[in-house]
C-alpha cells in the first residue's frame, strides 16, 4: 500500500484545471497499490471551500492551509509547506503539474527533500522499487522512460495530458499550518495581471486555433478570433514569427520555446509547420491545416488539410462551424 | 556586481535523432551543437547588467565533456570575463546531480546573481536553476521575461498561462531566463579574438549519486497519415463533416 500526495494549484482563489489533473493521476497511482490520495491546497481564508471539488476527483484527504500571505503564489512558503507535508506523510509519489507555477515549485520541493524529480511527465507507474515515468525529450522527437529510485519520487505532469475522472467519495478536510512565516519570503508577487477571464487558456481549451504569418498582419488575426468565437470553446495561439512581429503576445506562442498544448482539435492557419512549432502541438488529438502552399510541412502532420487562401477558407469555415454548433 | 551564468551545450533540434545501441542514449555523430538559446539570453542579461553598472564580473560555467569549453568560449566572445568548465565525460540524466555539482562550485564565489536558462530543448526538465538556489539558499525567480535592478533589489516579470506576474526579490538571487527578456548579441570579430585570451579553468565535476536514470528511449508513434480534404472554400463542408463524424470533435 502506498499513499500518494498531490498538489492543488489555485489562482485568484479558483482551482486551476491542472489541480484536478494532479488529483486524477494521483488517484490512479493510489488505486494501483490500494493507498490513499492526500491533496495539499493553500490559499487565503476561504480556500477550504474548494476541497469538495478535489474530493470529487479522487482526494481522500484535503490538507488545507489558509493564510493571507498565501493568496498569490508564494514560492518559498509553499515549497516549505509542501516539502514538510510530503516528508511527514511518508508518500510514495508526490504529483505536481509542469505548469508555469509547477515548474517554479517542484524543483524547490525536490531539493528540500533531496529526492529524484522528473518534470513534463506523460505517464507514471509504480513498478517494484522504482517509479517509472515517460518524459518527452529533444522537443518531443524522442520519448524517454526514466526511472526514479528515491522515495518519494517527485513528478510534474505535462498539463492537459490527463483526462479528468470523477469519483463519488467525499474528502476529509484537515487544516494544516504554514511552515515558518509565509510573509517573510524573499520573493513577493507585487502584481498579477490576469487576461480577460472570459478568454480560455491555450493549455486548457479543448480547441486551439493557431495562426501564423499567412494571416499577413495583426488585423488579419480577426479571422482566427472569429473562428474561435464560432467554436465557443476555443483559444487562440500563434507561431513565434507572429509573436516576434508583435501581432500577438508571447503568452500565446506555441512551440519549442513557447507553450506545449494537446487539445482535442488544433487548427493551424497560415502556419508553415517548422519543427520548432510542431514541438508544441504534435500530440494534439486531431490536427487540421489550412495553407495555400500544398507543399507546406504542416500538411505532413495534419489529419485533414485544406489547400487555400485563409481570406477565402476561414470565413467559410467560421460560418459552417457556427451552423454546426447551432444544431447541437 | 558579481554575476555567474550557467550555460549548456545542446544539439540542434532540426536533426534526425538516432538512438544508440545501448538504447539509453542518443547517437551524437553528425549532430551540430551550440549554446542553449535560453542560456544565450541569460548571458546577454548578465552583460547588460554589468554594462549598466559600469563595473563587475561575469563568470560563465558549463558542466560536460571537453566540448563544453566551446560553449563557454562563445559566451566569452559575447563579452563574459572568464569561464569555468566542470569536466565530466558522461553526465547522468538527473538534473539534481548537475545542480549539486554546479552549486559546489558556485558556493564560495560570493555571486550576487546567478543566471540560468528556463530550460533546454533536449532534456527540458528546467530544474537545475531552482535546485541550485535551494542548495545555496538564494532567493529564486524562474522564467523571467522582464528584469529591473535598483538599490540591491530586483523586479521581474513572469509569463503565466493567460496572466503576467510581477515579483520583487532580494539579492543574492538565482534567475532563470525565458524568451522575450532580450535579444542575444552576436560575438564580434574583436570579441572572438579577445575570448581566446580569457581565462578558462577546467576541473572535474563533483557529481554525486544519481536518483534518476534513463531506462529506455523510443521514437514517438507515427501519426496516422492525414489527407488533403480539398482546395479552397469548396472543401469546407467536407471538412466539417469529417470533424463531426470521423474525428468527433465538433
Ligand atoms: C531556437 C528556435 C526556437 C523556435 N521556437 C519556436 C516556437 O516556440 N514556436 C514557433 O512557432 N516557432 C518557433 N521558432 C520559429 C520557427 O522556426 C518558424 O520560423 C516559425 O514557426 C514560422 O512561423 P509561421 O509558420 O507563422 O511563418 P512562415 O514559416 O513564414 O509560414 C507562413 C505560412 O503561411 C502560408 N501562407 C501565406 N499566405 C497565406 C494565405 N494567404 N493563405 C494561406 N496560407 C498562407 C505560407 O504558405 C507559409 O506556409 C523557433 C526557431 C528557432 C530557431
Ligand atoms: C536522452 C538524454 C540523454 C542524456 N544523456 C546525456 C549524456 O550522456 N551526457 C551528457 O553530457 N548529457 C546528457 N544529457 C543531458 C543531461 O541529462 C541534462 O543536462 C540534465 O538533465 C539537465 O537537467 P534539466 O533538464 O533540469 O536542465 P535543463 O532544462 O536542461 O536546463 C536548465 C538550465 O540549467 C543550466 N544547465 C543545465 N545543464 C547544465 C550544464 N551541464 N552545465 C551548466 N549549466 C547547465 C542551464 O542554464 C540551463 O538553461 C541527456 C539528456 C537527454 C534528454
Amino acid at each position: 500500500m502506498a499513499n500518494i500526495f498531490a498538489f492543488a494549484e489555485q489562482r485568484a482563489g479558483e482551482l486551476r484545471k491542472v489541480a484536478l489533473e494532479n488529483v486524477t493521476a494521483a488517484r490512479a497511482l493510489a488505486d494501483a497499490t490500494g493507498g490513499e490520495v492526500h491533496v495539499l491546497l493553500a490559499g487565503s481564508a476561504g480556500i477550504a471551500q474548494k476541497a469538495e471539488q478535489l474530493g470529487k476527483h479522487g482526494a481522500d484527504v484535503v490538507l488545507v492551509c489558509e493564510h493571507d500571505a498565501l493568496k498569490d503564489y508564494n514560492a518559498e512558503a509553499i515549497a516549505a509547506l509542501a516539502a514538510d507535508r510530503i516528508k511527514s506523510g511518508g508518500y510514495r509519489v508526490a504529483v505536481f503539474s509542469t505548469s508555469a507555477q509547477g515548474r517554479d515549485l517542484i524543483p524547490r520541493v525536490a531539493a528540500k527533500l533531496g529526492v529524484g524529480i522528473v518534470t513534463d511527465v506523460t505517464d507514471a507507474r509504480i513498478e517494484g522499487d522504482a517509479v517509472n515515468v515517460k518524459h518527452p525529450v529533444n522537443i518531443g522527437k524522442v520519448i524517454a522512460t526514466a526511472s526514479i529510485a528515491s522515495t518519494p519520487a517527485v513528478i510534474g505532469l505535462r498539463p492537459g495530458n490527463t483526462t479528468l475522472v470523477e469519483n463519488t467519495k467525499a474528502a476529509r478536510v484537515e487544516q494544516v499550518q504554514p511552515v515558518g512565516d509565509p510573509s517573510a519570503s524573499r520573493v513577493k508577487v507585487k502584481e498579477m495581471k490576469q487576461g480577460t477571464s472570459a478568454k480560455l487558456d491555450i493549455g486548457e481549451a479543448p480547441v486551439v486555433i493557431a495562426g501564423g504569418r499567412g494571416l499577413k498582419s495583426a488585423d488579419g488575426f480577426k479571422l482566427v478570433d472569429d473562428l474561435a468565437d464560432a467554436f465557443g470553446n476555443a483559444a487562440v495561439g500563434a507561431t513565434r514569427a507572429v509573436c516576434d512581429d508583435g501581432w500577438r503576445p508571447h503568452s500565446e506562442q506555441i512551440g519549442q520555446t513557447g507553450r506545449v498544448v494537446s487539445p482535442d482539435l488544433y487548427i493551424a492557419v497560415g502556419i508553415s509547420g517548422a519543427i520548432q512549432h510542431l514541438a508544441g502541438m504534435r500530440t494534439s488529438r486531431t490536427i487540421v491545416a489550412i495553407n495555400r502552399d500544398k507543399e507546406a510541412p504542416i500538411f505532413k502532420i495534419a489529419d485533414y488539410g485544406i489547400v487555400g487562401d485563409v481570406a477565402e477558407v476561414l470565413p467559410a469555415l467560421t460560418a459552417a462551424v457556427r451552423e454546426a454548433r447551432k444544431s447541437h | 556586481m558579481k554575476i555567474a551564468v550557467c550555460v549548456k551545450r545542446v544539439p540542434d533540434m532540426d536533426a534526425r535523432f538516432r538512438i544508440s545501441a545501448d538504447g539509453t542514449s542518443l547517437d551524437e555523430a553528425g549532430l551540430k551543437f551550440d549554446i542553449n538559446d535560453f542560456d544565450a539570453w541569460a548571458v546577454e542579461a548578465a552583460l547588460q547588467l554589468k554594462e549598466k553598472a559600469g563595473q563587475g564580473e561575469v563568470v560563465v560555467l558549463s558542466l560536460g565533456p571537453a566540448a563544453a569549453q566551446e560553449t563557454i568560449r562563445k559566451a566569452l566572445s559575447m563579452g563574459a570575463d572568464r569561464g569555468i568548465h566542470l569536466a565530466a565525460d558522461r553526465i547522468p540524466f538527473d538534473g539534481f546531480a548537475i545542480a549539486r555539482a554546479l552549486a559546489a562550485e558556485l558556493k564560495d564565489g560570493s555571486y550576487d546573481l546567478i543566471f540560468f536558462g528556463k530550460m533546454s530543448p533536449d532534456s527540458s526538465n528546467g530544474i537545475v536553476g531552482p535546485i541550485v538556489a535551494e542548495l545555496l539558499d538564494y532567493a529564486c525567480v524562474t522564467a523571467i521575461s522582464g528584469l529591473e535592478m535598483a538599490d540591491g533589489r530586483g523586479t521581474a516579470k513572469r509569463e503565466l498561462e493567460g496572466a503576467q506576474e510581477f515579483v520583487e526579490f532580494t539579492l543574492p538571487a538565482v534567475l532563470t531566463v525565458d524568451e522575450g527578456l532580450n535579444t542575444a548579441r552576436y560575438p564580434s570579430l574583436k570579441g572572438i579574438m579577445a575570448a581566446k585570451k580569457k581565462t578558462l579553468e577546467s576541473k572535474p565535476a563533483q557529481l554525486g549519486d544519481t536518483m534518476v536514470t534513463i531506462k529506455s528511449l523510443a521514437m514517438p508513434p507515427d501519426r496516422p497519415p492525414g489527407k488533403i480534404v480539398g482546395e479552397g472554400a469548396a472543401a469546407v463542408p467536407e471538412l466539417v463533416r469529417l470533424l463531426q463524424t470521423e474525428a468527433k470533435v465538433l
